[in-house]
């Protein structure tokens, strides 16, 4: 006989749940239930401790499949042309992208964009989700804040390069200099400065700081192999020398101390805590750089919440493109990445989507309310003019493909999600590419009006950034423990100190 | 000379000279030092009564050792509130006031006519000001989370037991110090072994 939770059986009898309605779990792997009152497992398949440290290590010492180096070479050879592009570009000049008199921001600042907003998610899982105290962050927060780290690297090449002459670059810091030049703080793009390198710097920490524990479990595998071999039992892996050494070096000598975990705890916390403001600055700075200059479309205060829900909505479709395709491609990852994981990701899309959809009806109506005929000119430009089939593009990817959502079964198709992931991640460069290129190239004097153009530099470099991307999270994939396999461990109902053998399953 | 040594400062205590572990009062038959008495444990709610029983027994230099945090442990070991939030806090302030006067001094220095604005007001300063106090505080928190752990070092004895390394799998581990004042082995052995310790192992340093 099963024994029910006694909150399931108030929450029964209050609701007077429809027959098989709590059943509706069986669907799928089990994760998929709808009946509040009952928590869904996160990590399935009977998994006890050590299989999770067993699943989730393995991908770094025994390598996640057959598939990752040709993928990964393949990754890196597509991550070579940023290099080929950028130095010809630096050899050359800025006059090699397709900029203009008129458009001089064009596709470098649309890609530092769409790569920095892609980095939002990350930080969202992170900090805010742990604030939020939504236990099943803890399954994607790894690879999400990973993506973070290296969409903010792909982001920062960006407006490094577009400087022009980026051997200059260093003078975007207050640095003493013989010139007796300072940089102009009261400037929004000297802002973004701060805020970019600042949170390349915090996100570093925090993903750090969340991996000294997994990587000396890693440490302790290799040492434990070790010690094995040495006492004549089984051969260690190839490896594990360099493997104790350099997780060792990592790990600075974590030793899973009590009191060690409580300032863990304090300072994980704190981290969360000052993560979120700045994952909130971070974007709304980025819009300064638009929406405090007086260029019709740009100029407006809606920017800051607008592009925050839009970098969270983009780093969320991310997050999904690269996990639904990981999560068939390793072994066992389906036990700690669930459905409802990915579920309430499609929730995340649908909701921040629709924000998105929102400020931009909220854009137009400004702009026909405001009463400003230079603001309506551009934005009726932007939806028939020359760029009509951008915005278009940006409508239906962001506004039209998410609404997909609404209805269940899509929302728990992996399928579905994965490629309206994909229409998101088109539709959130689109978004950019509109704000940034539709309201520059039409300027107050029609003589001003130029069309923009992007050379293959301009295509290439962007092709180039997504291969730094790819590359960079193969290679964390093969060699740093994907999932945080400590909070992973802390979320299973095992783990609390009142828990009891037999009441097994969700509590 | 007998120095207490103050609860918060156990984990940096090694690296301060006056601090420093005394030779230890006991030795193994192979001669070597004392470090600890290890106990194992198999759940979290084992560790965590045994804990409760360790605190109460009165004493101070021991240790809870478990793959991932346990809710409440805290209690449970008798462990005093951080004192992390507070450095934190006043870094990350710091670092805030470092970014404001760093913004007046340069505008003062290079005075930059933008829109007729005046040159000392706060306004177009947050932003900067706002990043660089949340940058110090992120340095701060992860900077004195570590040093107040003792960490980064390279070495623990605690290390040398084969069976703690299964510490970062899924065993639980009390370990009481030698250097507690407390301290006597078959009293510690009998204590864990009646908190419900599966083995229980000496640590040589």
């Amino acid at each position: 006989m099963t024994t029910l939770h006694p909150d399931e059986a108030t929450a029964k009898g209050l609701a007077g749940i429809r027959p098989g309605y709590a059943n509706q779990g069986d669907a799928g792997d089990g994760t998929l239930i709808d009946d509040p009152a009952v928590r869904a497992p996160l990590v399935l398949g009977g998994m006890s401790f050590g299989d999770v440290t067993e699943t989730v290590c393995g991908y770094a010492e025994k390598g996640p499949g057959k598939w990752w180096l040709p993928a990964t070479l393949a990754a890196a050879s597509v991550a070579s042309l940023t290099g080929l592009m950028v130095g010809y570009l630096i050899i050359t000049g800025v006059g090699v992208w397709g900029l203009t008199n008129q458009v001089d921001w064009a596709w470098d600042i649309t890609n530092f964009v769409f790569w920095i907003g892609i980095g939002h998610a990350g930080t969202l899982i992170s900090a805010i989700l742990c604030l939020l105290k939504q236990k099943w962050r803890t399954a994607v927060n790894r690879s999400a804040e990973a993506m973070t780290i290296f969409a903010v690297i792909c982001a920062g090449m960006f407006p490094g390069i577009h400087v022009g002459r980026v051997w200059m670059a260093w003078m975007l810091g207050p640095i003493p200099n013989y010139n007796y030049i300072w940089p102009n703080f009261r400037s929004p793009l000297l802002w973004d400065v701060f805020a970019v390198s600042t949170y390349a710097t915090v996100s570093l920490l925090f993903w750090y700081m969340g991996m000294i524990p997994d990587v000396a479990t890693l440490r302790d595998r290799a040492d434990r192999r070790l010690r094995t071999a040495e006492a004549g039992g089984q051969a260690a892996l190839k490896g594990d020398k360099v493997r104790r050494f350099v997780y060792g070096l990592l790990s600075i000598g974590w030793r899973f101390s009590g009191r060690h975990w409580h300032r863990y705890e304090a300072a994980y916390l704190i981290l969360a805590g000052i993560s979120t403001p700045l994952v909130l600055s971070v974007h709304s700075i980025v819009s300064f750089d638009f929406a405090t200059s007086i260029l019709p479309g740009w100029h407006t205060t809606i920017f800051p919440p607008y592009f925050v829900a839009g970098a969270i909505f983009g780093g969320f479709a991310m997050v999904l493109f690269l996990l639904i395709p990981a999560r068939e491609l390793f072994p066992g990852m389906k036990n700690l990445l669930t459905l409802r994981h990915l579920e309430n990701m499609a929730k995340i899309l649908l909701l921040t989507g629709s924000m998105v959809g929102f400020a931009y009806a909220m854009e137009f109506f400004i702009a026909w309310y405001g009463a400003n005929d230079y603001e309506k000119d551009v934005f009726i430009n932007r939806a028939t003019g020359p760029y009509w089939w951008a915005y278009w593009t940006m409508i239906s990817c962001n506004v039209i493909s998410p609404q997909l959502f609404w209805v269940r079964r899509f929302r728990q198709s992996p399928l579905v999600i994965f490629i309206v992931s994909v229409f998101v991640t088109i539709g959130m460069w689109f978004e950019r590419f509109v704000i940034i290129v539709s309201s520059l190239h039409r300027a107050f004097l029609p003589g001003e009006w130029h069309m923009f153009h992007p050379t293959l530099v301009d295509i290439l470099t962007f092709v180039g950034s997504c291969g730094v991307f790819l590359t960079l999270f193969l290679l964390f994939t093969r060699f740093l423990p994907i999932f945080a396999i400590a909070e992973l461990k802390a979320v299973m109902p095992e783990a609390s100190p009142h828990h009891h053998g037999d009441e097994k399953g969700a509590h | 000379m007998n120095f207490t040594i103050p609860f918060t400062l156990n984990d940096i205590a090694d690296y301060i000279p006056f601090l420093k572990r005394k030779p230890g009062r006991y030795v193994t038959p192979g001669g070597k030092e004392v470090h600890a008495v290890l106990a194992e444990f198999k759940t979290p709610a084992d560790v965590y009564h045994a804990a409760e029983k360790v605190r109460d027994a009165g004493y101070k230099r021991w240790d809870v050792h478990t793959p991932f945090p346990i809710h409440g442990l805290e209690h449970a070991m008798g462990i005093q509130r951080t004192i992390l939030p507070l450095v934190s806090g006043s870094i990350g302030l710091g670092g805030a006031a470092f970014g404001l006067v760093l913004q007046w001094w340069i505008t003062k220095d290079y005075p930059i006519v933008v829109q007729g604005k005046p040159f000392a007001a706060w306004e177009p300063f947050t932003p900067v000001t706002f990043e660089l106090g949340i940058l110090h505080c992120a340095f701060a928190t992860l900077i004195g989370m570590l040093a107040l752990n003792g960490l980064p070092r390279w070495h623990h004895p605690i290390f040398n037991s084969d069976r703690f390394l299964r510490c970062s799998d899924d065993r639980f581990f009390i370990a009481i110090d030698a250097a507690d004042a407390k301290f006597e082995p078959n009293a510690v052995r009998t204590l864990l072994q009646s908190a419900g310790a599966g083995h229980v192992e000496l640590v040589e340093v």
